[in-house]
């Protein structure tokens, strides 16, 4: 008994330590980067095993850019499907009518830049309405906003309308969705914990509150939105590349639906969580694939069942360690410290 | 002329289905404060318990409607138990993606068991009248006169009766009601059984009116029938009403001047112009800011 015991507080010990290890979380990151693009150079892993990969990727950045709009900033956002479908539609024209063809391999990572900034001007004109409503009534501003733009792509016809646009090539590889991925996990963990995410934090808690605190809450929450946007629009951008096919009906409330899920599921204001919810809803399905339609039907009453047990989510307002920031893991200690000085 | 009179009368009949759902929408909302998005799919259902009972069962229109009103109700309530009971507590959010989850589950277990779309029998002789050089069938006119009935009948007992009083008093205030003797949680079951059998019968008519059905019509009808509660003023029963007539006026005549392609584009943007102007929605109360 005493001896399990033993062990168990070693294992632990031995886990903090690693979670001190800083400079572990880089070396780990340049390692699955270079591993990636081994497996991508290389074809180490199977072609199918790679795209669940690369789906599950491209969730992370999706479900990452939702959850700062939804989870840090208390926002009921729905219609996160229709960035998606502004940056993969961008960027497929540009790669596949803009581009010369034999360059569209090497333009490929400006595509997927002009796809996100794409979404991003967008996502600026959208935060308007959200300084008057909020809740329920920014939650059918955002709704309309999805359908109105995958109803606008339906009419273009240079866009191949409800048929679809077709001649992308396979652009998408395992490192450039990892190395996206990585991106938006670094640049929204930089913006949580900054002076401006703490303002967005604050519009979370009480927006009239954190104005009266002199939180510019309109600045804040049009910066919000347009890094948000953008990330959608280069997952979208990567998805377009990927499936190599793409039509307005792949953008619709289903697929809004499914990154709110992933978004819920991992838990709100939480990077980790993001990454979580991201993986085990994309993992889950395709793992369930062999129990057909009824894995659609088990996977709703799975997210039931967390709600009840769990409402908020995996992890939900939590975090792992390696995700924030030295200063702010001793902030308090900090504070204490200062506040003594005086 | 008579082609504008005709088309508000379409409009008119598809109106009165966006009013019936988005009643369910709009009680659960006053009543909880919690957006049901599981409602559309409960539509859905009453579709499919009328193509049950009509093709299997072999019924005539009025117990089909029945069935249909009173499978919603109970599968209504029993979601209510199992799903958002436990969740009273907890934040808002996750009330609502427990409702899409059930939504969902719905969606899927119906295509589970029937994976084509089912097509509905004529259940009522369909005879046409010309008046004024419109045509109106005996179907669409029912259909209105129903939905209108039902809407009354909703109306009275929203501000006649004892239980209407008691869902008032707990939209009011929650916290004081149960300390008066109600008794809340056969309340709000008894919003929720309203709310789904007016769905369900919605369910009925559009699979008269539009006679394919399928498990994923839920979803756009639902999610425009919810729009027509926001329009109207959520948590406002007769601003569902009004809402759920203009959004289809709006699509039918969109329809009828343009092409169809741009039905979901012109609806969305009038939409939110509206909410520029109106943020509350037409009937809403702008809700007090506590500072």
């Amino acid at each position: 008994m005493e001896n399990r015991e033993d062990i168990l507080q070693t294992v632990t010990q031995l886990w903090r330590k690693l979670m001190r290890m800083r400079w572990l979380l880089p070396a780990l990151l340049a390692f699955i980067f270079l591993t990636s693009l081994a497996v991508h150079h290389f074809e180490l892993l199977d072609l199918y095993i790679q795209l669940i990969l690369m789906y599950v990727g491209i969730n992370i950045i999706l479900t990452l850019s939702l959850n700062l709009i939804n989870g840090y900033m208390g926002e009921f956002s729905v219609g996160h499907a229709g960035f998606m479908a502004i940056g993969a539609y961008i960027a497929s024209f540009l790669t596949v009518r803009v581009f010369p063809a034999h360059m569209a391999v090497w333009l490929f990572p400006l595509a997927v830049l002009a796809g996100g900034i794409g979404a991003a001007i967008v996502g600026l004109i959208v935060a308007f309405p959200s300084f008057k409503t909020r809740g329920d009534y920014l939650a059918i501003v955002t709704l309309a906003f999805g359908m109105i733009v995958k109803s606008a792509i339906e009419n273009i016809d240079t866009l191949g309308g409800p048929r679809g646009f077709l001649g992308m090539e396979k652009l998408s590889t395992l490192p450039w969705v990892f190395f996206w991925a990585a991106l938006s996990v670094w640049a929204i963990r930089n913006l949580v914990y900054s002076n401006f995410g703490r303002g967005v934090l604050s519009i979370r808690e009480d927006e009239i509150a954190s104005d009266l605190m002199s939180v510019n809450t309109k600045e804040v929450k049009i910066i919000a939105f347009v890094v948000s946007s953008f990330f959608a629009g280069v997952a979208g951008a990567l998805f377009a590349h990927l499936l190599q096919f793409i039509n307005p009906r792949a953008f619709d409330i289903i697929k809004s639906t499914d990154i709110l899920i992933m978004v819920y599921l991992g838990g709100i204001g939480s990077i980790a969580g993001s990454i979580l919810g991201a993986t085990i809803y994309t993992v889950l399905l395709e793992v369930l694939r062999p129990m057909g339609i009824w894995r659609m039907v088990f996977m709703p009453l799975m997210l039931v069942m967390l709600m009840i047990f769990r409402p908020k989510g995996i992890m939900g307002l939590k975090e792992f360690r390696w995700f924030v920031p030295i200063r702010d893991l001793f902030a308090s200690r900090l504070w204490r410290e200062k506040r003594e000085d005086r | 002329m008579s082609y504008v009179l005709q088309q508000l009368m379409n409009a008119f009949q598809l109106g009165s289905i966006y009013a019936l759902i988005a009643l369910g929408y709009t009680m659960v909302y006053g009543i909880l404060t919690m957006i049901n998005f599981a409602h559309g799919d409960l539509f859905m259902v009453g579709a499919f318990l009328c193509f049950v009972a009509a093709v299997f069962l072999k019924l005539s229109f009025v117990p089909v409607m029945l069935i249909s009103m009173f499978g919603v109700a109970l599968l209504g309530v029993v979601i209510e138990r199992l799903a958002y009971k436990p969740l009273r507590q907890a934040p808002r959010v996750s009330a609502i993606i427990t409702a899409l989850g059930v939504g969902l589950f719905l969606e899927n277990f119906t295509l589970a068991l029937n994976p084509y779309p089912k097509q509905i029998p004529q259940l009522m002789s369909n005879t046409t009248w010309t008046i004024l050089g419109v045509s109106i069938s005996s179907l669409q006119a029912f259909i209105i006169v129903l939905s209108l009935l039902l809407m009354l009948i909703l109306d009275l007992i929203v501000r006649k009766t004892m239980v209407g009083m008691a869902m008032r008093a707990i939209s009011w205030d929650k916290a004081t009601v149960p300390l008066m003797g109600v008794p809340m949680n056969l309340i709000i079951s008894v919003t929720f059984a309203i709310g789904a059998s007016l769905g369900g019968a919605a369910g009925v008519m559009y699979g008269l009116a539009y006679p394919v059905i399928d498990p994923y019509m839920g979803i756009m009808v639902g999610w425009k029938a919810f729009i027509s509660a926001v329009v109207g003023g959520i948590g406002n029963i007769r601003g569902a009403m009004i809402g759920g007539y203009i959004l289809g006026m709006v699509e039918i005549l969109v329809v009828a001047f343009f092409p169809s392609t741009y039905r979901d584009f012109v609806a969305f943007a009038l939409l939110i112009v509206l909410l520029i102007f109106r943020p509350y929605g037409i009937l809403g109360k702008p809700q007090p800011q506590k500072v």
